[in-house]
């Protein structure tokens, strides 16, 4: 089993359609969802699962068998979306009926009003992609912080700074609305 | 901000965008959308990358720009 997943491995790296297709196959699914919760947009994520997966089968070369696929296709999938979210920074697509479709239910707060909530989605959408992506994981997905820093190639104390700067960020923009956190 | 301002924030931040269902997987097949990408790819010609139209204009500059030199001023200004 070990060996027909190592050889899978190494006929995609030789540039094996059938190969890749294996590989789309496996691991599809957690690209996409990966890519869901940083893009927060169904539509853009499976253009984005498309485009990461192509990405992917261009830098196969690059590619070592032995660290393994997933983790590989993470950081590729998570610079695709690093891409996008840096191109609609100024269009702002974090609307909240997107987010509605794709969000798991929580309870909310009855001392956060729906306005309150809705200024915090569009300001932590103005916020630098960079420290967006990294508050969207930590934060919001509650994911650890060394899988945070995994796919984002930085150290796990480069992350807890991002998180802080998103924060202190978002906590400005409110503030500047009138909105005291 | 203090540890406390983090923690309201980051709740704050949790109310306002919950995290995505995770079982959320895509609604369609995107295997034949990954093929038609590559494809699309393989058809343009490139040249480290670069379209052939891309290295056409640049050889083009440098040939306006070997002939007339007096046009370089005037394309920088314009660029």
């Amino acid at each position: 089993m070990q060996n027909g997943a190592s050889d899978v491995l190494n006929q995609f790296r030789q540039g094996d359609v059938d190969a890749f297709e294996a590989l789309f196959r496996r691991h599809q699914r957690a690209v996409h969802g990966w890519i869901l919760r940083i893009v927060r947009n169904p539509a853009a994520a499976e253009e984005l699962t498309v485009e990461s997966f192509w990405r992917i089968h261009r830098a196969r070369d690059r590619f070592d068998p032995s660290r393994g696929f997933e983790g590989w296709a993470r950081r590729i999938a998570t610079r695709a979306a690093l891409d996008w979210l840096r191109t609609k920074r100024t269009a702002n697509e974090l609307s909240m009926e997107e987010c509605g479709e794709v969000a798991a239910p929580v309870k909310a707060d009855p001392a956060v009003t729906a306005e309150i909530r809705r200024k915090t989605a569009l300001a932590f959408g103005r916020l630098p992609p960079k420290l967006r992506i990294a508050a969207t994981l930590a934060v919001v997905e509650e994911l650890p912080h060394r899988e945070v820093a995994e796919a984002l190639e930085i150290s796990v104390a480069a992350v807890k700074l991002r998180v802080f700067r998103a924060l202190r960020l978002l906590r400005k923009d409110l503030e500047e609305q009138g909105i005291t956190p | 901000m203090n540890e406390l301002d983090r923690e309201r924030m980051k709740k704050l931040l949790r109310q306002s965008l919950p995290p995505v269902k995770s079982d959320a997987g895509p609604e369609r097949d995107l295997w034949p959308d990954v093929l038609r990408r590559m494809d699309a790819r393989d058809a343009t010609p490139t040249l480290s990358g670069w379209a052939w139209f891309d290295g056409a204009l640049l050889a083009g500059l440098v040939a306006l720009a070997v002939l007339f030199p007096a046009s370089v001023p005037l394309f920088l200004y314009y660029l």
